[in-house]
């Protein structure tokens, strides 16, 4: 019975997806494609974040960091392999099988560079964590740029496109299977404790700090993921994608769509990303505009879009949360 | 020796402006707990009201003294409004939200203002406003006069720039420490809710120190232009993280844990590019903080409040 | 009242119906992405797969056959926005007057510009749509090397060509060994303009050099790297090599360890933006050696502020607008009146990329991309702005440099040095 539990939740996603997507990607257009790979790719790094910032209440601005080293990973061991086959199998089912290996080195990667970075600071309260993980961020950028083996300013260009609209398909899937098992688990149980009262959770016998850089560790390794994803989408690796500014764009995508509602990130990342998409038409306003959009969304829906619920909790009962909130009570 | 001395007194003048500028991250975080990310931008717009102000009056032509007070009074004046405003539209209304809230406002008013001033020009509106992307050039405001001691070039800008920055440091902490509006300063930054029972009025106060924050930075715009003279929207960008790592650096919430941390900084990155890799400078002003949060977690001079259960 | 010279000032409507039109651009872009949005999978029967691998059989590309539409990739917001609108001013003169000649091939250009925020995936994601959904005969763009990178596969991949006009990396033409078929440039590549500057250092018997770079611009460590390897090859020596980040106000710490070198001649092969203010802390400091750098110097924003701290200074440049030929008086003129300012490096390499496209679309046999691509490799002798333009094997413009000097706040002529 648990067996079948876990089949269904935690397989079958995958396979529904996969074949959802590839019948997706087949009817695509190039621009909607690229499109939509982008807002994927945000999605990932906005519901791993969200588990950071969202579950457990912690504030990383330095996501992009994180993405980075994944990023790099990836790109050095594709790099290496692009001249390679594996023999007995065609050269594209090669190809896939070596970017899911960089995929996860990269994963790996990002998750060991969180532990290092995680485990020391995450005693810190609040706003200094956050100038933590900007410093790491900003280090990073600084390392890349030094480092002539890592192609410096310019970056490691000339990847090969692997990255496809199934391969983000798959990996927004995974993120948020992992995303909703965790916050069904009793790990997940201990990080919203943490978040709720830290000081409670930790009367209650959770081991705060180590909670914390577990969580932390997770959401860095998918933001590896994510920069993996990005640059052989873009087929170039360069620092200029990782700057703290993309980190705080991140921020916004969770906190816009509710701290700690998996759906609530999903659906501010696509809105976040279309709307930058469609705005690009009025060139230098299209900043501005996006700077407006997130003032007005913020001080009409404090809460993000969803609170800390997800889409469910809410769509059912439509009608009875809007008696409720005419009557006064907010939940 | 001459080099050493000379570092410092570069380190000292960069340092200075770093410290002006996190006195108004640490007063808004004393009282609000939010990092006003904000704060950067307004000290650009304060930089274009200088500038806009000196070209109307001829300032580049022939600068005076009395031209200098009314640019700065000016120019200080009118960034203490726009900070009151932000506070009044952005801040304000998600004060009961949680602080990431307004933490997301904050990086909105951020974006809006350093892109709303990239936009191209209005037509027939007399002044370049606003004024676009490309850099502008700052003129004197005051004549800079130059010495070179033992060989180590000093201005009469790093001089004033030390002395109004130690001067106002010196006077806010006369502020916050000996007056009837520090004390409910101090009231707000430690209870809000029940220093609104105590008769505070609460909105005011944080009005009052977004515009006293917003002012000094405009100050510092004005001091560090006048010797470094090219502006533009983005200005504030980096020199706004770096002030905020400096108010962290010294204890976010203290006054004299700013001014110690801003001259800090600007020391250490001195130093270190000076004497060590310069392509690491960015990196390492950020590797001592780093460092020294992890031995003192609350900064040079931050008690450590521990919480009630 | 100090009228400065905007760079957008040739908008001369009032301001009400100039922010009336963005208001109307806003909402067509809105409603344009939220109808997209819903109709996706209907659209996608009516556009082509991209990289269909058929040239011979690729579609006309407008439909609506009486216009040609031109694409540019721009960095109209962010750090490097004046670069950006630089560039896209520039190429908008070159296709007004365009029209006014005809157009190309009986047909009008129509220009469409993509801002990418001055980020690497969102040039990718603006080239794509620009190829895919609007159907450009050419691409234009990116000016930094970073973002031409992640443009340089889409060209390729959808045989769209693409014309870079001031990515300097040598990268962005090439596709590991291979030359990439559809992307060209109209500049100087990075080995070549750093070399420039070394020869003319050697000739001026200058041989103790100091080096300070833009860290995070490939294209300042680009030239500093390919000058320090010329330089040295030639005897002079590099006393210290010195980094600042684009941005940065205050140089002076760098500034203070390259004085104590003694060097006679600083590289700083950087934006205007920084360099003028290097030249004034500099001078500041009592560093009284020439000034050296490359083509982005050139701006006349760069004399404004600098205020003739960079007298007996010198740099490499395209162009100098003292050259008496027509082709490159004429745009000057029309520039300042287009503009009211003086066109800086970007906007000539912009404008000259964009005549490149136009007389290749003109002697192509036909619209697609594959044609026009073959006449864009066939220019030689092209006689544009920044020089005569012949694309090589690698399609890298051949043509000389010039280096100015700066004399009185001025830049002169100074000498000619060619590849």
């Amino acid at each position: 019975m648990r067996a079948l539990r876990l089949v269904s939740q935690s397989l079958l996603p995958f396979v529904a997806g996969l074949a959802v997507l590839s019948m997706i990607s087949k009817g695509l257009s190039g621009s909607w494609a690229i499109v939509l790979m982008v807002a994927g790719i945000n999605i990932i790094l906005a519901v791993s974040l969200n588990v950071v910032n969202g579950f457990t209440g912690q504030f990383s601005i330095g996501h992009a960091g994180f993405m980075a080293v994944g990023a790099y990973t990836a790109a050095k061991i594709t790099m290496a392999l692009r001249f390679v086959q594996i023999a007995g199998i065609s050269s594209d089912a090669s190809d896939q099988l070596f970017f899911l290996l960089a995929l996860v080195a990269g994963m790996v990667a990002a998750a060991v560079a969180g532990l290092l970075v995680g485990a020391p600071s995450l005693r810190l309260r609040g706003d200094y964590l956050a100038i933590v993980t900007l410093g790491f961020n900003e280090i990073i950028r600084v390392i890349i740029e030094n480092t002539p083996f890592l192609g410096q300013a310019t970056g490691i260009s000339g990847l090969p496109r692997l990255t496809n609209f199934v391969w983000v398909g798959m990996g927004v899937v995974a993120t948020v299977v992992m995303a909703k098992r965790l916050a069904e688990s009793t790990h997940g149980r201990a990080l919203l404790a943490i978040r709720e009262d830290e000081i409670a959770a930790e009367a209650m016998g959770v081991d705060t700090t180590s909670y914390k850089v577990r969580a932390f560790v997770i959401a860095s390794a998918f933001a590896g993921l994510a920069g993996g994803l990005l640059v052989h989408l873009i087929q170039l690796c360069t620092p200029r994608s990782f700057t703290f500014i993309k980190s705080f764009e991140v921020v916004v995508m969770v906190v816009l769509g509710g701290m700690g509602s998996v759906t609530g990130s999903i659906l501010a990342a696509l809105v976040l990303s279309l709307a930058l998409e469609g705005l690009r038409e009025v060139q230098e306003f299209r900043m501005v505009m996006y700077a407006l959009l997130l003032i007005v969304l913020m001080l009409t829906r404090p809460t993000g879009i969803f609170g800390t619920r997800e889409i469910w909790d809410i769509l059912p009962k439509w009608g009875r949360h809007r008696a409720q909130g005419a009557a006064g009570g907010s939940p | 020796m001459t080099e050493f001395l000379q570092h410092l007194v570069n380190g000292i003048s960069v340092g200075t402006i770093y410290a002006l500028i996190a006195l108004g991250y640490t007063m808004v975080y004393g009282v609000l707990k939010l990092i006003n990310f904000a704060h950067g931008d307004v000290y650009m717009v304060g930089a274009f009201v200088g500038l806009y102000l000196a070209n109307a009056m001829g300032v580049e032509e022939n600068p005076t003294i009395g031209k200098a007070v009314v640019i700065f009074v000016g120019s200080m004046m009118i960034c203490g409004a726009l900070g009151v405003v932000i506070e009044r539209f952005a801040y304000r209304p998600l004060r009961q939200r949680p602080r990431l809230t307004s933490l997301i406002t904050a990086i909105g008013v951020s974006l809006l203002l350093e892109f709303g001033f990239q936009l191209p020009s209005i037509p027939h509106l007399g002044i370049p406003f606003p004024p676009g992307p490309t850099p502008r050039f700052f003129p004197e405001i005051f004549t800079r006069v130059a010495w070179e001691p033992a060989g180590v070039h000093i201005s009469n800008y790093d001089i004033v720039s030390f002395f109004l920055a130690v001067g106002l440091m010196l006077a806010l902490q006369y502020v916050v420490y000996r007056t009837k509006f520090g004390t409910s300063m101090r009231a707000v930054s430690f209870d809000a809710q029940v220093a609104g029972l105590m008769g505070v009025n609460v909105n005011r106060v944080i009005a009052y120190t977004f515009a006293l924050g917003s002012s000094l930075a405009a100050a510092a715009a004005l001091l560090f232009a006048g010797s470094r003279p090219r502006i533009d929207p983005l200005m504030g960008l980096n020199l706004g993280v770096k002030a905020f790592v400096a108010a962290v650096f010294g204890g976010i919430g203290n006054v004299p844990g700013a001014m110690v941390g801003g001259l800090a900084l600007g020391l250490a990155e001195e130093y270190v590019s000076g004497y060590m890799v310069s392509s690491y400078r960015d990196g390492i002003a950020f590797a001592l903080l780093i460092v020294v949060l992890l031995v003192r977690p609350a900064g040079l001079f931050g008690t450590f409040r521990p919480e009630k259960v | 009242m100090d009228h400065r010279p905007e760079a957008r000032a040739k908008n001369d409507t009032f301001c009400i119906p100039y922010y009336l039109e963005v208001a109307m651009r806003f909402a067509r872009a809105l409603t344009l992405a939220t109808l997209t949005a819903f109709s996706a999978s209907c659209q996608s029967k009516q556009e082509a797969q991209p990289a269909a691998p058929a040239p011979a059989a690729a579609p006309a590309p407008a439909p609506a056959s009486d216009k040609i539409v031109i694409g540019h990739v721009g960095s109209m917001t962010g750090s490097e926005a004046t670069f950006g609108t630089s560039t896209d001013n520039a190429i908008k003169l070159a296709i007004e007057e365009q029209n006014k000649k005809g157009g190309v091939k009986g047909k009008q250009l129509v220009l469409k510009t993509l801002d990418d925020g001055g980020k690497p995936e969102e040039a990718a994601v603006a080239a794509t749509r620009l190829v895919t959904q609007d159907k450009v005969a050419v691409l234009l763009g990116e000016v930094a090397s970073s973002r031409s990178l992640a443009m340089a596969p889409i060209a390729d991949s959808n045989q769209v060509p693409m014309i870079t006009p001031t990515s300097t990396n040598p990268r962005v033409t090439k596709d590991g060994p291979k030359t990439r078929p559809y992307v060209f440039r109209a500049c100087f590549i990075d080995p070549f303009q750093g070399t420039v500057m070394a020869k003319f250092a050697t000739e001026k018997k200058i041989t103790k050099v100091a080096v300070f770079r833009d860290v995070g611009n490939d294209y300042s460590v680009g030239l500093a790297d390919f000058f320090t390897k010329t330089f040295q090859e030639l005897g002079g020596k590099i006393v210290v090599d010195e980094s600042y980040k684009a941005g940065d106000q205050d140089f002076k710490s760098q500034l203070t360890s390259i004085k104590n070198k003694k060097p006679q001649g600083i590289y700083v092969p950087g934006y205007y933006t920084d360099v003028a203010l290097i030249a004034r802390q500099a001078r500041e400091l009592g560093i009284k050696v020439p000034l050296m750098g490359g083509d982005g110097w050139d701006s006349s924003k760069l004399y404004e502020i600098a205020k003739g701290a960079l007298d007996g200074s010198y740099f490499s440049n395209h162009y100098t607008d003292e050259d008496p030929s027509p082709v490159v008086q004429d745009f000057v003129k029309r520039y300042k009146a287009a503009y009211g300012a003086v066109p800086d490096a970007l906007a000539v390499l912009g404008y000259d990329a964009a005549l490149v496209a136009f007389d290749a679309m003109e002697r192509a046999k036909d619209l697609t991309g594959p044609s026009i691509r073959d006449a864009i490799e066939q220019t030689k002798g092209f006689q544009g702005v920044s020089g005569v333009i012949t694309l090589d094997a690698d399609h890298n413009p051949v043509k000389p440099a010039v280096v100015l000097g700066i004399e009185k706040n001025k830049p002169h002529y100074a000498a000619t040095i060619s590849p």
